[in-house]
């Protein structure tokens, strides 16, 4: 009697989370469906049912090369987030483990460095970079992406790493380990689940920077965004077409969104939980 | 005068391995069909140059305009050659930002150009961009819709016609709106229609002594002409309707008419995007008997910064992009129909291309028919018919193209929106140091 | 002595990531500044020199100016509610035993994965225009007029097009945070007989208030500079309707070429962050502690 209620429960939650889960999804759904559909059809209204026709991916990858952006955007994303967590791992493993009374204030300073609105300082950012030569460089991206999501990537870190038992830290130590022994022994194997999913979630942010991307780059380091910016709004019919390009942008993320969201999960939690 | 690239080229022979060094030239330009086209062709241009290579920088128009405007302005060089538009050139060129085109080939027919449009990209008589395509804006009409509302489309229609037209062709619930204008806010969006718009009821931006003019009765009638117009026969959600949005409208047939840029015309004849490709007719855009009709006048060219290491490459390629030889190279690949229009006379001296864009006449009229130089009843100060050639004029018409969409969409009144553009404006200017 | 070395160590350890901050705060920071007190019109080079507080007073003077500042903390402010309150509803409903849990969580949070300007050029285009539209088509199929969304609604559409794109995540950390909830502690309340309503308010929502704390932190941290959903979708209007303050200061530094006045507007920003930061730490800073 009890499994079949909760076998009915079970049942009437999943058509009820799977509704919810459509919901969320479906704007990503009708971009894929309408990249497949011919221009007229994508113009004529709702329809679930596209003609299957790859003519405007053809037409995408005809006009605008894929390939360079789209490597760009994995070194840039790939790159930025290496650097960051090779400064950040120290700094958080510090702030974790040897926490002053000013800790939290060196946090929440890191943090408010990201409230500097972009726009104000464009053109000065634009000087800086055209002067000392990391304008349009994979380098210059490299650095400006590693800086904006650096905050992020500390506090991520710092509290993952808090939550790592510190009677470990002192068994080891009791055992004569040293600083640095006691860092790639003991405390790496540990965190190794908060720092891939800090790298993951780094990535992400890297790849969907459209702000600096964009502006401070013109051929050489162009990424994905630049790709998209070359299509969103063309004269003509252009639904179809934009969709494919859209599609084109996110799948690599989406794919490995999908495909690692355990891993993301796991370390995600910026010391949510107690 | 042909001694120095002489003499560079000697030198480079004599350094040898340079010799066949290649020039890569960076070409920042806008995602319209025509230039996309033209990336395409580029295996023509380096067939015959092939020390020059060429790098390609697509980009949608705000964003474009952006970046080269930014690194123009900071002497970034990241573009050898840039697409601009008939409002940059004037003053980019009176701050001595680009190259004066005087190196474009003997071959080069510059007196070809249609005068208007030379005029407009043109400082001190010297020509400093080359323009790809130009376009003037006119009415495009359903001629099944006008039949049915028994009417007759007149070639040169005044605004009370049109209104009127308007009126009798809307069906709502057969969703078909009398007329689709453009809503959506920005200099080059509703600004540019509705400034265009304002030359015929006789209002101006300007009076001679830079004072702000939406304070008169010229700008009110304008405004409140167009609100009541689109609120009458206007589509749902014209507030947010662009170029593309109105494009989109008039192909699936829900617009009577639309009045808009001229190179609109071959996108609404054509059979294979368009669901009303053969019941198109065109006319001039509007006036109200004041000697000044509603229709813009645009170019969008391609010029180089000064200072450019690879001018002579730049010049080669716009020469290439520009001239007669271009036209007849995109003919003999696409069709004349494809032929980027408004920039030369000769284009539409051209039986063949009359044949195939039944609108080449009335593109013409309406090119001719605007004066950058005289753009308004009243005088002005300034040259430019849907914009203000000064520096201060893209961030202001922005502010005031919100005001007036929201005029359209209802949200303010007319009146406010006028006196908030009023304030806007003066602001602005006297900021700026004009009085 | 090994105390005095292991914080000699964490400083050092520490200051990679401080100098580059700093850097990367202090210089863009004296450029505004500096800028700020400058008139350097992009396009125009005839207008230079020093402004003393004129770039100030023309920014707070805008006319879109009080709009911008009431707009930020409305985009921000109803995408926290909407993310935190649906969040928490999704994350009940993944804590559920259900069949297919693994494709529904993909599908759940693939919206974070979505590029700002792809987002906004989905919901723009595809979803809310009011001819081709799907929610235009939904209206149709119900009899009823489409709605104008970006015309009509323009903040509000900003607010739900932010919120779909930050839900995942909100969803995710509140997911984890209740799935910590022991097991015992659960059945404990269930014992009692609490029921559904009394449990998730006495036993599940204090458990979360941490988890809330940080996606508010978070996320506030990002809505205060929504910009590439605003520019892509609305362009700030109707009027000023959906205009905020990184909008502004583009339309102002940017768009409009004046320098000046957008360092003076970047400088207003910082403000008002601070200002905002200052609050919520009062409000549910404590949280984080302990």
């Amino acid at each position: 009697m009890a499994r079949a209620v909760s076998m009915r429960r079970k049942l009437t939650m999943t058509v009820l989370v799977w509704v919810v889960a459509l919901i969320m999804f479906f704007p990503i759904l009708y971009t894929i469906i309408t990249s497949l559909k011919t221009e007229g059809e994508a113009a004529a209204g709702f329809s679930m049912l596209p003609s299957f026709t790859f003519e405007s991916y053809a037409l995408v990858l005809d006009q605008q090369d894929y390939f360079r952006p789209f490597f760009n955007s994995v070194i840039i994303s790939i790159g930025s987030t290496v650097l960051a967590l090779l400064i950040s791992i120290p700094a958080a493993w510090a702030m974790a483990f040897t926490p002053t009374p000013r800790t939290r204030d060196v946090l929440m300073w890191m943090l408010s460095t990201k409230m500097m609105p972009a726009a104000g300082v464009l053109v000065p950012m634009y000087l800086i970079f055209l002067n000392t030569g990391l304008l349009d460089t994979l380098l210059g991206l490299t650095i400006i992406l590693t800086l904006v999501n650096l905050p992020i990537v500390v506090w991520m870190l710092y509290t993952y790493f808090k939550e790592i038992p510190v009677d470990i830290l002192e068994a080891a130590r009791m055992d004569g380990a040293t600083l640095p022994k006691e860092l790639v022994y003991v405390l790496l194997p540990m965190a190794v689940p908060g720092i891939a999913s800090t790298l993951l979630l780094n990535v992400i942010l890297a790849w969907n920077e459209a702000f600096w991307t964009l502006r401070l780059s013109t051929t050489n380091a162009a990424p994905l965004t630049a790709f998209i910016a070359s299509f969103s709004s063309p004269q003509g019919q252009f639904l179809a077409k934009l969709s494919a390009a859209s599609v084109l942008a996110i799948l690599p993320i989406l794919l490995l969104g999908w495909f690692s969201q355990k891993q993301l999960v796991r370390g995600l939690t910026f010391g949510a939980v107690k | 005068m042909r001694l120095l690239p002489l003499l560079s080229s000697v030198l480079v022979l004599a350094l040898g391995s340079t010799a066949h060094a290649q020039t890569t030239l960076t070409i920042a330009t806008v995602n319209n069909g025509d230039m996309v086209r033209m990336q395409g062709l580029t295996d023509d241009f380096t067939a015959e140059n092939p020390d020059i290579q060429l790098q390609w920088v697509t980009l949608e128009e705000n964003i474009l305009r952006e970046r080269v405007t930014t690194d123009i302005a900071t002497k970034g060089g990241q573009f050898d050659v840039m697409t601009i538009g008939t409002y940059e050139v004037p003053i980019w060129a009176k701050n001595g930002w680009l190259l004066q085109l005087d190196n474009l080939g003997d071959a080069y027919d510059v007196d070809d150009l249609l005068p208007a449009i030379r005029g407009g990209l043109s400082a001190d008589g010297k020509l400093y961009a080359a323009p790809f395509y130009g376009e003037s804006s006119f009415i495009m009409y359903r001629t099944d819709l006008m039949d049915k509302a028994g009417l007759t489309m007149p070639d040169a229609p005044t605004w009370e016609f049109v209104a009127d037209a308007a009126r009798k062709m809307t069906d709502r619930s057969a969703e078909i709106n009398g007329i689709c204008l453009r809503g959506k806010a920005g200099w080059g969006e509703n600004m540019a229609f509705l400034t265009a718009m304002s030359n015929s009821f006789g209002a101006r931006w300007f009076d001679e002594a830079w004072k702000p003019q939406f304070d008169q009765p010229e700008w009110k009638n304008t405004l409140q002409f167009y609100v009541d117009l689109m609120k009458d026969a206007g589509p749902v959600g014209a507030s947010s309707n662009g170029f593309n949005e109105n494009l989109t409208l008039f192909q699936q047939g829900k617009c009577g008419m639309w009045i808009d840029a001229t190179v609109a015309a071959s996108f609404v004849t054509n059979a294979k995007e368009s669901s009303v490709a053969d019941k198109v007719g065109f006319a001039l855009a509007p006036d109200t008997g004041m000697g000044k009709r509603g229709n813009w006048l645009w170019a969008w060219s391609l010029a180089v910064p000064a200072g450019s290491q690879k001018a002579e490459a730049a010049q080669k390629f716009i020469s290439w992009a520009t001239d007669k030889a271009y036209a007849e190279l995109v003919a003999s690949k696409e069709g004349w129909a494809n032929v980027p229009p408004g920039t030369r006379t000769s284009l539409y001296e051209n039986a063949e291309y009359q044949a195939a864009a039944p609108f080449a006449k009335m593109t013409l009229d309406s090119i001719n028919a605007a004066d950058p130089t005289a753009p308004t009843v009243k005088p002005v100060p300034y040259t430019g018919v849907q914009f203000v050639a000064i520096p201060e004029f893209a961030g202001m018409a922005n502010t005031v193209g919100q005001l007036f969409s929201a005029a359209l969409a209802g949200s303010t009144s007319v009146d406010d929106a006028l006196a908030q553009a009023q304030q806007t404006a003066d602001r602005e200017m006297s900021a700026a140091g004009y009085y | 002595m090994a105390t005095r070395q292991t914080h000699r160590l964490a400083r050092l350890m520490m200051t990679p990531s401080v100098a580059a901050l700093l850097l990367w705060m202090l210089v863009p920071l004296a450029l505004t500044i500096w800028f700020s007190f400058q008139r350097y019109r992009l396009t125009n080079p005839a207008i230079s020199g020093f402004a003393g507080f004129s770039n100030f007073s023309f920014f707070v003077t805008d006319p879109a100016f009080w709009p911008a500042i009431l707009n930020t903390l409305l985009i921000a402010g109803g995408v926290l509610v909407l993310t935190a309150g649906l969040g928490i509803g999704l994350a009940l409903m993944l804590d559920q035993p259900i069949f297919g849990q693994g494709i529904v969580r993909i599908l759940m949070i693939s919206p974070f994965f979505v590029m700002p300007p792809v987002a906004a050029v989905i919901w723009k285009h595809e979803l809310m225009n009011p001819t081709w539209g799907v929610f235009a088509s939904v209206s149709r199929f119900f009899g009823m007029e489409p709605v104008n969304w970006l015309g009509s609604f323009p903040l509000l559409s900003i607010i739900l097009i932010v919120a779909w794109q930050w839900l995942p995540f909100a969803t995710l950390i509140l997911l984890t945070a209740m799935q910590s909830l022991s097991e015992e502690q659960k059945e404990a309340a269930e014992m009692d007989g609490a029921n559904v309503f009394r449990r998730f308010w006495y036993i599940i929502l204090p458990h979360l208030a941490r988890a809330i704390t940080v996606v508010i932190l978070i996320q506030t941290i990002y809505l205060l500079g929504v910009y590439a959903e605003i520019q892509i979708t609305t362009g700030g209007g109707p009027g000023f309707a959906s205009t905020n303050l990184p909008f502004l200061i583009y339309n102002v530094g940017v768009l409009g070429g004046n320098i000046g006045a957008g360092a003076a507007g970047g400088l207003v920003a910082v403000v008002l962050a601070n200002v905002v930061a200052i609050f919520l730490m009062r409000a549910v800073g404590r949280n984080l502690d302990a």
